[in-house]
């Protein structure tokens, strides 16, 4: 059995309350840290586990904690990240909602290593729910003296708050996140300055996933060092795993990183196959941001070795032939699902969510839905697959933040690996409207020479 | 002119609204915003000029400041909508399990386009963006709550509309 950490007890019942939580060994890193550990010996356990921003970019936790300014006399803020709005992830919604108590004792020890003593937990405002249960262990910690002045007589005072979102993909961002905590709109910063140095009110703040966090008391109780030893290389620990599509068990799953992504996909322990008997297409492996690859290269590496979750496997190859871990939302496609509409639903997405700052991805993202809707309605041209590309590459890297290349990396990887099947729809409009094109021969390697400059 | 209600938080509301504003540094009540429109428009309904301005004069900032957020973010109305609305989760991945054909079924079963209401004033319906609950997919949620429906069908779709009808 892999090892569990994040969701070890998430079947207990009652494990949503503080006194089934605290019963199983629940607060046990906050009584460890505050009573015998220094703020930078937490701070230096969280460097020694390689634990990395589970939010979607993998940022070691430890070294961006390292780099939080301390001027003298000025507040400090641990920000906790929970916008999740990356089509594909699901999984803080379901770590908030079963094992509230996870993330708070998380913020606790967190906020007591970065010498902050106002924390607030943004999180996306339809998950009004979760905010109600967070809002109720926080009571709950309060009552039982791990929040509020004097946590446990160690003299530390810590008080976090819920600030709910008001609907935008874009407040994930961590910089727009700030902005909209200020109560404005959720345009992203320039950066620099980084919020280490100037993040919320103007003071060093540092923002992290809910699930980068939730991991953080483990890793005091057991040590940094316990938990390099699970997963693979750089990709030390656990990862919650939000898997959906065409799947028989879509769900979350905690894997150890560096399980085979066929595990992953095929064993009952995880997604259990894909549904109905049908065959696998393409997977999205990391939320709707990253690249898209069809079946033999997200299942085995150029080289014919099989890949694994984790960071570095499944960036193996580069653009050319690999994609990312991301947030880990992992999207199954079958032979039916059509990779053009979903290019499309996914650009207009995009569009949607642009802030509308920089032209390249205002404009942009427009242009890419319009093209692939014409695609997609029978009304292309042969032209368009390049004009795609063309816009695609004038977004990526010319933009405020990195929504832009967010945007323009999905269409560019499905023109990559699925170009017989734009093309087919250009050829065949009436055909592509009544069916799909299936698996055809989108499954050829693309030779690694080709990786993108 | 018609006589416009006096827009004014229940005293239970302006409690709450002086909690909120506590959250944050002195000076930094702006900080409030986005929670006073949640709260708002519970209250009120819909983000009306009315209702903006009064959250405005709470948080002692400019009414465009207000103005300039609400219209920012896709969660507030700043029309009239159904009682209901029903926000069904149209991105990718719901798609994949036939969130297309739910948006067609309730277009279909409430006899009116996306972003219309209901003759009865009931129920309006809006395809909105992922919902943070793809494994559950097709969904679609119901504010001011925003309670859930899951792992949609056109049977528990059916059962949804006859059940919200019937408290009414
Ligand atoms: C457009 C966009 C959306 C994002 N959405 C989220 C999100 O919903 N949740 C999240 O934790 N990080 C999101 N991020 C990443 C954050 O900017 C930031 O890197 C992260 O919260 C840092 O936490 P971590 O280091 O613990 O991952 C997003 C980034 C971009 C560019
Ligand atoms: S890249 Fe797009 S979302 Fe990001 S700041 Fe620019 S316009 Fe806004
Ligand atoms: S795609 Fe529908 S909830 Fe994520």
């Amino acid at each position: 059995m892999a090892q569990k950490i994040l969701l070890k007890n998430i079947n207990i019942p009652g494990i949503n309350t503080f006194e089934v939580y605290r019963q199983h060994g629940g607060y046990a890193a906050v009584e460890k840290a505050l009573k015998t550990m220094s703020a930078d010996d937490v701070v230096e356990e969280v460097k020694k586990s390689g634990l990395r921003g589970r939010g979607g970019a993998g940022f070691p936790t430890g070294m961006k904690w390292s780099f939080l300014a301390k001027p003298e006399g000025v507040p400090r803020y641990l920000v906790c990240n929970a916008d999740e709005s990356e089509p594909g992830t699901f999984k803080d919604r379901y770590l908030m909602t079963h094992t509230p108590h996870t993330l708070i004792e998380g913020m606790i020890v967190s906020s007591f290593a970065l010498g902050a003593n106002t924390s607030y937990i943004y999180v996306r405002g339809e998950m009004m729910p979760q905010i109600r249960i967070l809002e109720k262990a926080i009571a709950e910690a309060k009552n039982a003296g791990f929040l509020g002045k004097n946590i446990l007589g160690t003299g530390y005072d810590l008080e976090i708050y819920v600030q709910p979102g008001g609907g935008a993909y874009i407040c994930g961002e961590e910089t727009a996140l700030l902005e909209s905590l200020e109560g404005k709109r959720g345009n992203p910063r320039i950066k620099p300055p980084f919020p280490a140095i100037a993040g919320l009110y103007g003071c060093p703040t540092v923002v992290n996933n809910v699930e980068s966090i939730a991991a953080v008391s483990w890793i005091v109780v057991n040590g940094g060092d316990e938990y390099a030893k699970i997963g693979i290389g750089r990709s030390t620990g656990t990862k919650l795993i939000s898997a959906s599509g065409n799947i028989n068990k879509p769900g979350v799953y905690e894997i150890e990183l560096g399980l085979s992504v066929e595990e992953f996909i095929y064993s009952d322990e995880y997604c259990g196959g894909i549904a109905n008997g049908k065959r696998l297409k393409a997977v999205v492996a990391g939320g709707s941001s990253v690249p898209i690859l069809p079946a033999n290269l997200i299942l085995k590496l150029a080289n014919g070795q099989p890949r694994l979750m984790s960071y570095e496997s499944l960036a193996e190859g580069g653009f050319a032939t690999g994609t990312m871990l991301g947030s880990g939302g992992f999207i199954v496609m079958d032979e039916d699902a059509c990779v053009v509409r979903n290019t499309w639903n996914f650009s207009r997405f995009y569009h949607h969510e642009s802030c509308g700052q920089c032209s390249p991805c205002r404009e942009g993202t427009g242009w890419m839905e319009k093209v692939l809707h014409r695609i997609e309605y029978g009304h292309g041209k042969m032209s368009d697959i390049d004009l795609l590309v063309d816009v695609s590459k004038k977004i990526e890297g010319n933009t405020i933040c990195p929504l832009g290349d967010a945007a323009a990396w999905p269409v560019a990887s499905a023109i990559r690996h699925f170009r017989d099947e734009f093309e087919w729809h250009v050829n065949n409009p009436k055909a592509a409207m009544d069916g799909n094109y299936g698996l055809a021969n989108y499954a050829d390697p693309i030779p690694v020479v080709e990786e993108a400059s | 002119m018609l006589a416009v209600k006096e827009i004014k938080f229940s005293t239970e509301a302006l409690k709450k609204v002086d909690e909120i504003i506590a959250r944050y540094p002195e000076s930094r009540q702006k900080s409030a915003l986005l929670p006073l429109l949640h709260l708002a428009q519970a209250e009120f309904g819909w983000c009306s000029t009315e209702v903006m301005d009064y959250v405005a004069s709470l948080l002692n900032i400019n009414p465009i400041e207000v103005y300039e957020v609400a219209s920012f973010y896709t969660m507030y109305h700043l029309k009239p909508s159904g009682k209901y609305v029903l926000e069904v989760c149209r991105t990718g991945p719901c798609c994949l399990v036939g969130a297309e054909k739910i948006i067609n079924i309730l277009e279909n079963k409430l006899g009116v386009k996306e972003g219309e209401v209901t003759p009865d004033g009931l129920f309006s319906f809006k395809g909105v963006e992922c919902l943070a609950a793809c494994g559950y997919g097709p969904v679609l949620q119901i504010g001011p709550e925003y309670t859930f429906y899951e792992n949609l069908t056109e049977e528990s779709v059916d059962e949804l509309l006859t059940q919200l009808r019937n408290k009414n």
